[in-house]
């Protein structure tokens, strides 16, 4: 009898790409829906149009380096990579921007580095960047989270739509009307004007720990993020290097410098620390991959959060620090590669 | 008896893996009855090819040597029965996937006659060397699959400061289960086998080693350790993880030792057999029967009613099959060995031979072909035992970098397969080591080849240089002598030279 010749091992792993993004979206459910609840309706137009953009840029690419398409739209990165963006952006960012930033991180930063696995950069904060360069007005118009005693005027959904759509607001209403400074502008702007960290907390939009609403909604990111931990679909040694480097000096210069310096909890709940740590930062592809590499490549990333956050001009640094971790990501493999077994540890530094 | 104890050392990764195993230990160890026609590849080892010593039409009986070794890595060939050659010729075998290779079919007559062997000797009265002489008559080969010839691998530890001798009952591997039932039920003389090896190693500890999902094997061997009373064999458990088996592995699990790169075990003083080999050892030196059947687990979805067997080497596998019930509608691969490291045949005409220890039926594997581009998530690196980056060796073989393959360990992948198992991508990652491990031999052959090419002609254009020296030489000293010689001696030569052409016009 006669067989099919075949290649050991002949086991294949029963997990596979697709399932892996399909756990990342799952895990972002919980916070979107805080993020619907706070900050209204925009949230799931941006996810739209950067959804759809996406994966219209991904059918585009595939199709232009003559793949089929289907295979690179049935991993569900193009989705994730859109997810991701759409948690950075404000709640009414009109579609051109967010298509803007879709496209970019999809087209350029991904398939003009060859596509999924090749990609140096993060997309989602490529063209993240792109667009807070480009479009910064409407980047910093967030709406205040609807939470009783803020004085607030809501968009109704069909208003947010049209705003999405057309970028015009009703009539009646102007962009202070509806847009409140972020927590971490508000203690910024507090601290370039002099102002201490305890009077810039009394501010309403600051809650307990960092902004209030991005506070729940960070809860319900961390609890997704502990679920793709305990599903293994990531590991800890990046959202731990993450806190650590954010966290780390946060604590030590509010010991120091109690007056101008935001303590921990703030730094963690405030803007995009908890969705950096455990969704953007432990994207597999551009981040480090020995265990020690990722924990120095996330504690790189915290580190420059926080001075980005302490001494830069932009009130978050997230985006910023990937991408500059991003780049560092070469050395840090080749500086990090483990000692192999057989081998004394100069050897293998020396190769 | 012995306590077991627990192992000191600790391996990176590993997997585990579902055993498939319990259906092929429900029954006992299955006697195949001696085929009609056996097939014996003349290579059934690591090294030379054995030379054979019988001619086609000659009778030979059960044990006879057949086929003697040849080189530094040679191992005997012995008939596995009595019967007449009937031909040498080249056979499909499992070492080549199926291709063929040389083997000599002997035609059995069904007597099963066996040689008349000289008296058993006392082993303890022998020294050390002359007994690694006669292991080396009894074609023993490691049984574990990886068919290095026993008798060398035993002189080599001799050579060097070899402490402990440790006998694999490992059997990591996923739906093998050969050695677990020959423990369960030849354990006293797989521990026989044990002393006469540490009696030939003179060694002062062996070490039992089995994975602790094999209660039935432990007890049994603790119970024969009972009674045997030797307190320097230890029975050592280990965890169930793939691959703690291998031999480096396994050495730096029971000893807490690093094999060294490109190294043995013999130079952190281990030296591994398997208990299989052991046993084999038992029955040539105290019964004088060569290695000439063995046990092996015929399993699979592929096959109707797996079983573990004891088969004459050289039975055909389609046999083998017919034996287990034959294939079931499933079958699409076959293969000799177990799923993680086996070899995938093309047809069931190869023979058993000493290192089939699984014969694998198996439907189509899933996912296969279905590729899909790294996303370096590390799932890898994970789970390998050597503490590879496979993801970033995966890179470069892509690449063909043969500097940075080195640089990141390629040769040092034990191609355990535990890489593929986990990678989301579904890429064959083992597979492509594989080549590219041999693409790097090649590259480095066709150096050697071009050294000795660039060696060889430098002595050639030294050689000519010196000829043409030496031919300068001898024209200087002629005319010299000429010179010397005087005016009669000239004319006698230009009277020469003239005779010489006019010889030449006629």
């Amino acid at each position: 009898m006669r067989f099919e010749r075949s290649e050991a091992p002949y086991w294949s792993a029963e997990t596979n790409v697709a399932s892996l993004m399909l756990q990342v979206l799952a895990a972002l459910v919980p916070a979107a829906i805080a993020h619907v609840w706070f900050f209204g309706p925009g949230f799931v137009f941006n996810l739209l149009v950067a959804g759809i953009f996406a994966i219209a840029g991904e059918a585009f690419m595939m199709w232009v380096r003559g793949r089929p398409p289907e295979t690179a739209l049935a991993d569900y990165s193009a989705l994730v990579t859109a997810a991701l963006l759409a948690f950075a952006l404000p709640s009414l960012t009109p579609w051109w921007v967010t298509a803007t930033g879709a496209l970019f991180g999809v087209v350029v930063a991904k398939h003009l580095y060859g596509g999924l696995g090749f990609n140096i950069f993060n997309p989602a904060m490529a063209g993240y960047v792109v667009i807070l360069v480009t479009f910064p007005k409407h980047l910093n118009l967030w709406v205040a989270p609807s939470m009783g005693d803020i004085d607030y005027q809501h968009l109704t959904i069909i208003q947010t739509l049209v705003f999405t759509l057309t970028g015009n607001l009703p009539d009646a209403l102007t962009f202070d009307a509806v847009s409140r400074a972020t927590p971490l502008d508000v203690m910024k702007t507090g601290l370039n004007n002099m102002a201490t960290a305890t009077e810039i907390r009394a501010n309403p939009v600051i809650g307990d720990f960092g902004g209030r609403g991005w506070e729940w909604i960070g809860n319900f990111l961390a609890i997704g993020g502990f679920w793709l931990l305990i599903k293994k679909a990531i590991r800890w040694q990046i959202p731990v290097g993450v806190g650590v480097g954010l966290l780390g000096p946060a604590t030590i210069m509010v010991l120091i410098d109690p007056g101008t310096s935001p303590g921990p909890g703030f730094h963690l709940f405030a803007g995009a620390s908890i969705i950096c740590a455990f969704f953007i930062a432990t994207d597999p592809v551009s981040a480090a991959t020995s265990n020690r590499g990722r924990f120095i490549y996330g504690l790189g990333i915290g580190f420059l959060i926080w001075c980005i956050r302490r001494w830069g001009s932009y009130a978050d640094g997230v985006a910023f620090a990937v991408l500059i971790m991003n780049m560092a990501v070469p050395a840090i493999d080749y500086l990090t590669r483990p000692r192999i077994v057989g081998h004394s540890s100069e050897e293998s530094r020396d190769g | 008896m012995s306590a077991p104890t627990y192992d000191l050392g600790k391996l990176h990764g590993g997997l585990r893996l579902q055993s498939h195993k319990a259906v092929s230990t429900a029954q006992p160890i299955r006697e195949v009855p001696v085929p009609s026609q056996l097939i014996l590849p003349i290579e059934q080892h690591v090294g030379q090819p054995a030379q054979p010593v019988v001619g086609v039409g000659e009778r030979v009986l059960k044990g006879q040597l057949i086929a003697e070794p040849d080189g530094e890595l040679g191992a005997p060939v012995h008939a596995s029965s009595s019967g007449t050659i009937v031909a040498i010729e080249r056979w499909p075998v499992s070492r080549r996937n199926g291709d063929k290779a040389p083997c000599i079919v002997i035609e059995c007559d069904g007597k099963d006659e066996a040689l008349q062997t000289t008296p058993v000797e006392d082993y303890t009265s022998r020294t050390p060397a002359e007994l690694l002489l006669r292991i080396l008559d009894g074609g023993i080969v490691g049984l574990g699959g990886a068919v290095f010839p026993t008798a060398q691998k035993l002189m080599q530890a001799r050579t060097c400061d070899t402490e402990f001798l440790i006998l694999n009952g490992v059997e990591c591997e996923p739906y093998i289960s050969c050695d677990d039932v020959l423990m369960r039920e030849r354990a006293p003389e797989i521990l026989s086998g044990a002393q006469v090896l540490m009696h030939a190693l003179q060694v002062e500890t062996c070490f039992v080693v089995v994975e602790s999902d094999k209660p039935e094997a432990i007890a049994r061997l603790g119970e024969v350790l009972a009674e045997l009373n030797d307190k320097r064999i230890v029975l050592k458990l280990v965890p169930t993880i793939y691959p703690s088996g291998g031999e480096d592995q396994l050495v730096q699990l029971v000893t807490n030792r690093e094999v060294p790169s490109g190294g043995l075990p013999t130079d952190v003083g281990c030296i591994v057999q398997n208990v299989g080999t052991a046993a084999a050892v038992h029955d040539w030196i105290l019964r004088n029967e060569p290695l000439i059947s063995r046990v092996t687990t015929i399993t699979g979805d592929g096959v109707a009613s797996p079983v573990n067997i004891r088969a004459r080497i050289g039975t055909p596998i389609e046999e083998v099959i017919q034996f287990a019930g034959g294939y079931t509608d499933k079958v699409r691969h076959l293969i000799i060995g177990g799923p993680m490291t086996g070899k995938s045949v093309t047809t069931d005409e190869v023979p058993l031979v000493k290192a089939s220890n699984c014969v694998l039926a198996v439907s189509a594997r899933p996912f296969a072909g279905n590729e899909l581009p790294c996303i370096r998530c590390g799932d890898c690196a994970a789970v390998c035992p050597v503490q590879l980056l496979p993801q970033q060796l995966h890179w470069y073989s892509c690449a063909d970098d043969e500097v940075k393959l080195r640089e990141f360990g390629l040769t040092d992948c034990i191609e355990c397969g535990c890489c593929d198992l986990v990678c989301p991508s579904h890429i064959p990652l083992t597979a492509d080591f594989r080549t590219a491990k041999g693409r790097i031999r090649e590259m480095a052959d066709e150096k050697a080849r071009a050294e000795r090419a660039r060696q060889r002609f430098e002595a050639r254009n030294q050689r000519l240089v010196q000829e043409q020296e030496e031919r300068d030489a001898e024209l200087a000293r002629q005319k010299e002598s000429a010179k010397s010689a005087g005016p009669a001696a000239i004319a006698e030569i230009l009277k020469r030279k003239q005779q010489a052409q006019e010889d030449d016009s006629t």
